[in-house]
Parts: structure tokens; C-alpha cells; sequence
């Protein structure tokens, strides 16, 4: 495909609004909600946009069962509350719950391995919808394959619901090494490490090249106090997804509210460890979380999709 | 290299800078695009950092996010200040609704004497991009627009100038030292828009671009920047 037509299939298809809404999105907050109290909460700390969900990661890994796309009423009393963009989360694979979401003009829709994969085979393609898509990735070739099938956004797989920043921590850092790795190989090698990434050339190209991914890279999973957000925020992500590190920090929404004030601000105020002192004095509850290193690999939520 | 660092010192305190209102947003792609027009920039998280600048950006983003940042930190009232004082501000998207008037939330600086509406197309589904005729430039300029605010047409008895229009509203406009934009020229590599603020900071950067490139590196720079 020429870099001509390239660009008239992007511009067919929304591609500068899609990638332009996540980087509008930079160094924000996207916090997870579940109805409209929570969403004012979030908006008023400052969030840049809320993720409507029927319940949050931690609780969907404690109930088990099969996680499927919000019920359309919730996301509705969730968009009727809100200023900000709201997101919501579809099944990998499930492109008619995608379809639902952007019948809905849901602003970003999240195909997410913290709900019950749809389909073994495909992840939805991305491409024809009007909404940008999120995506999580843990490494590079996962990235640049989502990108492929048309995600305007990615995140880190960290392990949802859990508190624990290690699985972020760890494919951020991975993701930024493989791609200072490619950056340094002349266009000779380029094709070998497409296949060893199983990536498409011309994106792994593109990465070479830039130095970075073609979309932005936020993180999520696991993001649980201002000081894991001011982390992650320093390791590279341009933004944040917190999930249930917000509203299960307390059942005293006066406490999730100044935890949820303080993430924003240690977004913002990331590289400077003496506002962090600041910005977290008044923070004394976090949720309790789980240790990722307990839970068997089965049932970790990031080895869904590949 | 001790004399080499007191020089540059030197020549920076000389120096224009023009802020870039940096607590959320688009604030890294103006900083690359004023740069590229060779201005110098400081990115701005607090009142002090408004200090001795020539000019200030406030980028596309949240307002809602922008305006709670700016006024849990002193910000607020001290961008206000500033603007009432004479400093040229450029708003784009959500800066101009920053800069404008409305009675939704966010709580507006009320610099510029004209209503801006939050989220006035619609939601994402509803974002466009369109090549817009803007009365500065001699060719089209194309224009990004994401959860896009309106501008209401000022009445013609008002001092602000439309540079640039879509479907009967204003897109680019100028008030005083204040200029509007609610599309994002940061999210492309014409540099034109940005040039315009900066003559308006009576600053010439010294471009090592060509201000309009040729049509193949516009289609290259387009790519690379999306």
C-alpha cells in the first residue's frame, strides 16, 4: 500500500480524530465508574474522562463468573451525568457489543481483557468504526498488533482489580526496552524483527523511526495510590487508567474523593517528589489489594488476547 | 565548558519564552510546535512560572481538568491577572474555553467577551476534521476538531476580530491580544496558526522550517505527527 492511500484509508476513517482525542487525554485520569455518584466524584477531582462499568475489576475477579459489556441503562445514567468523555468496555472480540457502544456514542470504547473474551480467534477490527478503541498490550509485538487492527490508544496490561503495580511496572518498562531496541537496528534487520515481534513491517518500521509508538501509551491495572500513578507517569505513560484503586481506597466517598483528587495531582505534578509530599498529606487510605504473585497464571485477566 | 553555560544563561534571560499552560492536554505537541518556530518555551504548573513570559498557550485537553489543576494551585486567579495585565494568551479548544465566558461548568477566565459552549457538536462520534479558509492565510489550513466547543458570533459591536469560520461560526478569533482557536492546529505540522500568536507576542522566532512545506512533506508530517 502506497503512503498515499495509507493516509486516505486513516482519514476515512477518523484516524486523525481518534488519535487526537487520546492525545488530548494526556496526562490525565481516566477513572473507572459505576453510576452516576461515582462520575460526579470524578469529574469534580478533575478525572479527564470516566470508564462506565457495572462493577469494578476487583470486584469482577472476587464474583467471577462471565464479565460482559455494561448494561446499556448504567452507561446511559453514567453519559447523562458526565461533561468529560466516557468510556466503556467491550469484550475482546465482541464487535456487536462494540457496535452497541458507539450506537451509543460512547467517546472511547475499551477492548478489554478484564471482561470475558467474546471470540478465541479475532480481536474486533477496529478500523470501520467511527469510535476510537484502548487496547491493552504487554509487550511491543501486542501493541503494534492492535494498532494494526485499528486501536487509536494503548495501555499496559497491568493485572486489574488487583493493587499491585508489578505486571505494569514490568510491560511499560518492556515496551520502552524493545522499543530502544528497534531504534538502534538499520532497515537490514527490520523485516527479522517483525516476524520475532509478529508485528506488521511497515508499523515496526514506523517505531524504528520515531523512537515511539504511532498512538499514545497510557497505563492501567493495578494503579492504586498518587504515587503509583506519579510512577507509571514516569516511566513513560502519557497518562493513567485507575480502576478500583479509587473507589474501593474507602467506603467513605468523602475519602475516595481526596484519594482521587491526589492521583490527578500526581499526574500533573509527577517529577517533582516535594508536591508529591504535598499532594499525598492528606491521603491516608489506598485499597487493600492482592499480591499478583498468589494468583495462579490461569487466572491472571492480562493473558487474555495475545 | 563553564563560560559556554554562562553565555547560553545569558542569552536565555534575553530571551523571549512563551509559556505553555502545562497541567493536562496537549501542552507536549505546542511546545514541539512553537519550538519548531523557533520560539523558546517554559511549561507552566504554577504561578510563579507565569513570571518575566511574553506570551502564554493553554492547550486542547479537559477545561474541567485544566480549571480544577489551575485552582486548587493559585493558577486560576493568576492567569486571569495576567491576562487582565496585558499578556497575550492563545487558547485552543479547551483553552478557549478557558478564555471565553459560559455558564457551564468549568468556571471561565472571562478574558475574551465571548461565549463559548462546551462539547457543542456533540460527543466523539461527532469530532471532524475540515480544511478551513482562515482571512491570515493564503491556503487552506486543516483543521482538527475533537468534542469541538462554538464560539456564539460575537455582536458586531464587539471588538473581536473572526479570522476563520465553519458552518457560520467562528473557529479562529482575535481579541486584543487573545486569540481563539477551536480546532487543534498543534495536532498538525503547519506551523502557521502558532506564527500568527507569536507575531501577536510581537516574538520572530527564527523558523528553520519552510512555513507551508511542499504537499509530500505535508502528507509525511501529517503521518508522522498522528
Amino acid at each position: 500500500m502506497t503512503e498515499e492511500n495509507n493516509l486516505t484509508v486513516e482519514n476515512e476513517n477518523n484516524w486523525e480524530e481518534k488519535v487526537g482525542l487520546a492525545k488530548m487525554l494526556a496526562g490525565g485520569v481516566i477513572m473507572d465508574v459505576t453510576n452516576a455518584e461515582q462520575a460526579r466524584i470524578a469529574e469534580e477531582a478533575g478525572a479527564v474522562a470516566v470508564m462506565a462499568l457495572e462493577r469494578v475489576p476487583s470486584d469482577i475477579r472476587k464474583d467471577g463468573g462471565i464479565a460482559r459489556m455494561s448494561p446499556v441503562s448504567k452507561i446511559q445514567e453514567i453519559q447523562e451525568c458526565a461533561s468529560i468523555p466516557v468510556m466503556a468496555k467491550s469484550r475482546i472480540g465482541h464487535f456487536m457489543e462494540a457496535e452497541i457502544l458507539e450506537a451509543m456514542s460512547v467517546d472511547f470504547i475499551d477492548e478489554s481483557e478484564v471482561l470475558t473474551p467474546a471470540d478465541e480467534d479475532a480481536h474486533i477490527d477496529k478500523t470501520p468504526f467511527k469510535a476510537p478503541f484502548v487496547c491493552g498490550a504487554r509487550n511491543l509485538g501486542e501493541a503494534l498488533r492492535r494498532i494494526a487492527e485499528g486501536a487509536a490508544l494503548i495501555r499496559t496490561k497491568g493485572e486489574a482489580g488487583t493493587g499491585d503495580i508489578i505486571h505494569a511496572v514490568r510491560h511499560m518498562k518492556l515496551i520502552t526496552s524493545q522499543i530502544g531496541e528497534l531504534t538502534g537496528l538499520g532497515e537490514w534487520d527490520l523485516a527479522a524483527c517483525a516476524e520475532k515481534l509478529n508485528a506488521p513491517r511497515d508499523l515496526v518500521s514506523q517505531v524504528a523511526t520515531e523512537g515511539r509508538l504511532p498512538v499514545p501509551n497510557f497505563a492501567a491495572g493495578g494503579i492504586a495510590t498518587p504515587a503509583d500513578a506519579a510512577m507509571m507517569m514516569r516511566l513513560g505513560a502519557e497518562a493513567v487508567f485507575v480502576g478500583s484503586g479509587i473507589f474501593k481506597s474507602s467506603p467513605d466517598p468523602a475519602k475516595q474523593s481526596i484519594v482521587a483528587r491526589a492521583i490527578v495531582e500526581a499526574v500533573t505534578h509527577f517529577d517533582n517528589p516535594s508536591e508529591l509530599v504535598r499532594i499525598c498529606q492528606n491521603v491516608d487510605v489506598a485499597m487493600r489489594g492482592e499480591d499478583t504473585g498468589d494468583i495462579p497464571e490461569e487466572k491472571l485477566l492480562q493473558s487474555r488476547g495475545w | 565548558m563553564v563560560s559556554a553555560v554562562s553565555a547560553t544563561d545569558h542569552l536565555r534571560n534575553d530571551e523571549p519564552v512563551i509559556g505553555v499552560l502545562a497541567l493536562q492536554g496537549s501542552f507536549p505537541l505546542h511546545i514541539a510546535s512553537l519550538e519548531r518556530c523557533g520560539a523558546r518555551t517554559r511549561r507552566v504548573r504554577k504561578p510563579a512560572d507565569l513570571e518575566g513570559l511574553s506570551g502564554l498557550v493553554i492547550p486542547g485537553g479537559e477545561s474541567t481538568t485544566m480549571e480544577n489543576l489551575a485552582l486548587r494551585c493559585g493558577l486560576f486567579e493568576a492567569l486571569g491577572k495576567a491576562g487582565r495585565d496585558g499578556l497575550p494568551i492563545f487558547g485552543t479548544c479547551a483553552g478557549a474555553i478557558l478564555l471565553g465566558k459560559g455558564t457551564e461548568r468549568p468556571e471561565r477566565l472571562e478574558l475574551v467577551d465571548v461565549e463559548v459552549h462546551r462539547n457543542a457538536y456533540g460527543r466523539q462520534v461527532d469530532s471532524f476534521s475540515q480544511d478551513l479558509f482562515l482571512a491570515p492565510f493564503d491556503s487552506p489550513f486543516h483543521g482538527v476538531f475533537i468534542r469541538a466547543p462554538i464560539i456564539e458570533a460575537p455582536p458586531g459591536s464587539s471588538d473581536c476580530e473572526i479570522l476563520g469560520k465553519h458552518d457560520g461560526n467562528p473557529v479562529l478569533l482575535r481579541s486584543g491580544q487573545f486569540l481563539l482557536a477551536t480546532f487543534h492546529p498543534e495536532l498538525t505540522r503547519d506551523l502557521r496558526v502558532h506564527k500568527l500568536f507569536l507575531q501577536i507576542c510581537g516574538v520572530t522566532g527564527s523558523c528553520a522550517e519552510p512555513e507551508v512545506p511542499g504537499e509530500a512533506a505535508v502528507n509525511l508530517l501529517r503521518e508522522k505527527s498522528i
